[in-house]
């Protein structure tokens, strides 16, 4: 194979590739599994009555 | 004994003190050597206080002691959260951190001697080299093994962005120091010439792309979401985001050596990855901000989410500036100028630091049973000497590389040059004094953070958090 083929089908394999990540990101089965995903950041692990009155009095 | 399992947070405690206290010690050599640039006495004739000696203590001290230490911390708090698990080998995570504060000492000691190897952000000489190895390892292992041990299904994105830097870290690491010791204090690197310079280069950008990037969208990924209550604005672009970007990274190291005798193609190469890097990048620094769409309220009353989406803008500001930079023509007139610098402290004050800054006055509080700082007050101050300070540094090192650029390439009728180098260092002294005045203003914000700090921590109690059972 000759430098050129070979620079073309790298290329081509890396944007099929790219292609189907995005499909398989936005792909209707996976977003349940995301969205879960996504909520692992926000859960909130203090314990309720250790809050301190300082939340409380902000504005 | 209870049989609940609570997060292993003493680690994480530990690192987010010392990410303050390093942050101070770096930002103080950061601004006396500012100061040597606009008066060189200050060095007092003192071979260890001079210039040449305190700026690889400097970037070593910011980058490693203090974004380390933040990184550190941060990864250990949030791979324990949102895997639901308590940390793997917890004594080896103690382990990691007094061997990274002994690997601080010790640079700290050795870079004032004059010990180096002369490669920039990699100046660390070989036995300090294999113990910062052994530590790294260590970490990935307590890191990795947590994620092993988790208890939810998916693994969450910050922790892709953490797992890819240290694992890249650790190969940039290794591959770059490889040298052979001559003596305890001396080695000789096995590559040389053009190929020194590329391995030093990829190491170098890479440093960059994963230690400064990779690792602070970890944190970013997680402590925004968490501080603006509500999830990141698309988890599917942040998957997107994360193969894109570290798959385009690690490419945009030849940027460094344009003009150089690097050979032509490769440096081609490195600038187009560079100004492909502007796409991933951006659909990051969107996510994140966006991840505020609705509550954009929330910025006038909370100066930590204030800091936090004002580094991302700074991440975008660099991360197009960058891609700029990199190319040819225009790296031919910023390249050797005071405009990079001006360029990483975009990059390193203004998204890396104050996006730790805002981690750190989220994480610090929940450290100790509270859900905010003792003084929000303090919090906005900070916000305010910080964005000034990064404002007035960064611009006044624009004007002054542009300035030296164009003093340098200037030629009369006859072929002459029509400066001396000397004038356009004369020419640069005020843009000196603007940078030094932003720096400082920038390490003041650091004390207020520390005295907040210090008065949130002192009187309350360390607690410690169950870990959730598995629903």
């Amino acid at each position: 194979m000759d430098l050129v083929t070979f620079r073309s089908t790298v290329l081509v394999i890396l944007f099929i590739t790219f292609c189907v990540l995005v499909f398989w990101a936005w792909s209707p089965k996976r977003k349940q599994a995301f969205e879960e995903a996504a909520q692992l950041a926000v859960e909130d692990d203090l314990p309720k009555d250790e809050t301190d009155e300082t939340k409380e009095t902000q504005p | 004994m209870s049989n609940q399992e609570t997060y292993d947070d003493k680690v994480v405690r530990q690192f987010a003190v010392m990410t303050v206290v390093w942050g101070i010690v770096g930002m103080l050599v950061g601004v006396v050597i500012a100061a040597q640039m606009l008066f060189p006495i200050l060095n007092f004739d003192i071979p260890w206080l001079t210039f040449s000696r305190l700026r690889p203590l400097h970037t070593n001290a910011v980058i490693f002691a203090f974004g380390g230490s933040a990184l550190m911390g941060t990864s250990y708090y949030v791979v324990q959260r949102t895997c639901h698990a308590g940390l793997f080998m917890p004594k080896l995570a103690g382990f990691t951190f007094w061997g990274w504060m002994l690997i601080i000492v010790a640079a700290a000691i050795t870079l004032p001697l004059g010990i180096t190897q002369g490669k920039e952000y990699a100046e660390l000489e070989w036995p300090i080299d294999i113990a910062i190895a052994i530590v790294w390892i260590s970490y990935g292992v307590v890191f990795f093994g947590t994620i092993v041990k988790r208890k939810v299904e998916h693994i969450y994105v910050a922790n892709w962005f953490y797992g890819a830097f240290i694992i890249t870290v650790a190969v940039l690491h290794i591959f770059n120091n490889l040298a052979i010791p001559i003596t305890w204090t001396k080695s000789y690197p096995i590559y040389s010439g053009a190929v020194d310079a590329m391995v030093q280069w990829w190491y170098g950008h890479n440093a960059v792309g994963f230690f400064l990037t990779a690792g602070f969208l970890g944190m970013m990924y997680y402590f925004v979401p968490k501080r603006a209550e509500r999830p990141v604005y698309s988890y599917r672009l942040s998957i997107v985001h994360f193969w894109a970007l570290i798959s385009t990274y690690m490419w945009a190291g030849p940027h460094h050596l344009n003009y150089t005798s690097l050979p032509d193609w490769v440096q081609s190469v490195g600038m187009v990855f560079s100004l492909i890097l502007l796409a991933p990048s951006w659909g990051g620094m969107i996510n994140g901000m966006m991840t505020l769409s609705g509550a954009w309220h929330k910025l006038r009353t909370d100066p930590v989410l204030k800091m936090m989406i004002v580094a991302l803008s700074f991440y975008g500001m660099s991360t197009f500036e960058g891609p700029m930079m990199a190319i040819k023509t225009v790296n031919a007139l910023s390249h050797y100028t005071d405009w990079t610098i001006g360029h990483v402290h975009s990059g390193a004050l203004g998204w890396v630091a104050m996006m730790t800054m805002g981690s750190l006055y989220v994480l610090i509080p929940r450290l100790y049973g509270k859900r905010d700082m003792y003084s929000i007050k303090l919090i906005d101050v900070h916000f305010w000497l910080s964005t000034i300070g990064v404002v007035l540094y960064i611009a006044s090192m624009w004007v002054a590389g542009v300035m030296q650029g164009l003093m340098w390439r200037a030629f009369n009728d006859d072929g002459t040059l029509t400066y001396t180098f000397i004038e356009s260092i004369s020419a640069t002294y005020p843009y000196y004094a603007i940078r030094l005045l932003g720096g400082t203003m920038f390490f003041f914000g650091m004390l207020i953070m520390a005295y907040n700090v210090y008065k949130t921590i002192k009187g309350s109690q360390a607690v410690s958090i169950v870990v959730p059972k598995p629903a």
